[in-house]
């Protein structure tokens, strides 16, 4: 699997993204700069975590209108897959190419902790080293994950299955918005685009691969993409 | 020409932010401010001296990047 990193001003995670993809793939994917309208053609798109453009105006409104997004929009609408993690996942939206919005959380603090995910469904390519309903910990660090769409989108995202992962609590509950850690619309923490080659998510499964980092839950995120797309 | 660009939040959408500044009023003593919703203000210094050229200009701008029309509507004012 070859792998693409993007790169912004004010990025933090493209380091420990492109760690995870090493560990699993063998190989240093290649990291590209903002400004890069062009890059090597490549399996797998990984918009990272971070402060892209300082969070200026929006978050990610930005980075959205970046060369490097012009190419990415052209090529996610070929099929080729796209990652965003956290300001990645603000970034894919902002873009339009995921629907709704991260707003601030709804208390106003930047959380950063372990939470519990639900995965949806193990149906795409990057969740089917995935038991749809299992659970699994991975750390979240995040001031505006608060996942909001208008009532049709949230209808059509639940009747479709583009729910990815929900926050919840040890058991796998959601009840009373469980393990909500920032006021997400029905406890969202991913969700893809309607082929499934898109997936936006808050929570960091980069930052959940090596036991001496607290847990592994996030490894099989990237195991399950080197499977789908080597 | 100038023009000034509000953004607000849309109506039925959250503004924790908003919710905050009004219970900090509350209690600084102004018990009348009842929901409170914050916004942004943009000033943008144009070279264009034809009002609808320019106005259909901001919109396109506002709909590409000053506003996220997801939860957000804008205005536009253009003054000189």
């Amino acid at each position: 699997m070859k792998a693409a990193v993007l790169v912004f001003p004010g990025s933090n995670r493209e380091g420990d993204v492109a760690q995870a993809i090493e560990l699993v793939t063998g190989r240093r994917p290649q990291m590209v700069w903002h400004g890069d309208g062009d890059f090597e053609k490549v399996d797998l798109i990984v918009v990272p975590g971070g402060f892209s453009y300082g969070d200026y105006l929006r978050c990610g409104a930005m980075a959205a209108q970046s060369p490097v997004m012009a190419e990415v929009k052209k090529r996610a609408a070929q099929g080729v897959p796209v990652l965003g993690i956290c300001n990645g996942f603000q970034i894919v939206t902002e873009a339009g190419l995921l629907p709704g919005t991260l707003m601030r959380n709804s208390h106003l603090k930047f959380v950063c902790a372990d939470v519990h995910l639900r995965v949806e469904t193990s149906q795409s390519l990057f969740t089917n080293r995935y038991q749809a309903g299992q659970v699994i910990k991975v750390p979240v660090a995040h001031a505006e994950g608060n996942y909001f769409a208008d009532a049709d989108t949230m209808k059509r995202l639940e009747d479709r299955g583009q729910i990815a992962f929900r926050y919840c609590g040890p058991d796998g509950s959601i009840i009373d918005g469980r393990g909500n850690p920032n006021g997400s619309s029905s406890n969202i923490a991913g969700v893809f685009n309607d082929t499934k080659t898109v997936l936006g998510l808050m929570p960091h499964p980069e930052n959940a691969v090596e036991p001496m980092f607290g847990g592994t839950d996030g490894k099989a995120l990237f195991e399950g993409m080197v499977e789908a797309l080597s | 020409m100038k023009a000034r660009v509000h953004v607000t939040l849309k109506n039925g959408v959250l503004d924790p932010q908003g919710k905050a500044i009004g219970h900090s009023l509350n209690r600084l003593g102004f018990p009348e401010v009842g929901d409170v919703r914050q916004g942004k203000f943009i000033e943008l210094e144009l070279a264009e001296t034809d009002k609808v050229k320019a106005k259909a200009r901001v919109e396109e701008m506002c709909r590409k990047l000053l506003a996220n029309t997801v939860i957000e509507n804008y205005s536009i004012e253009l003054v000189g």
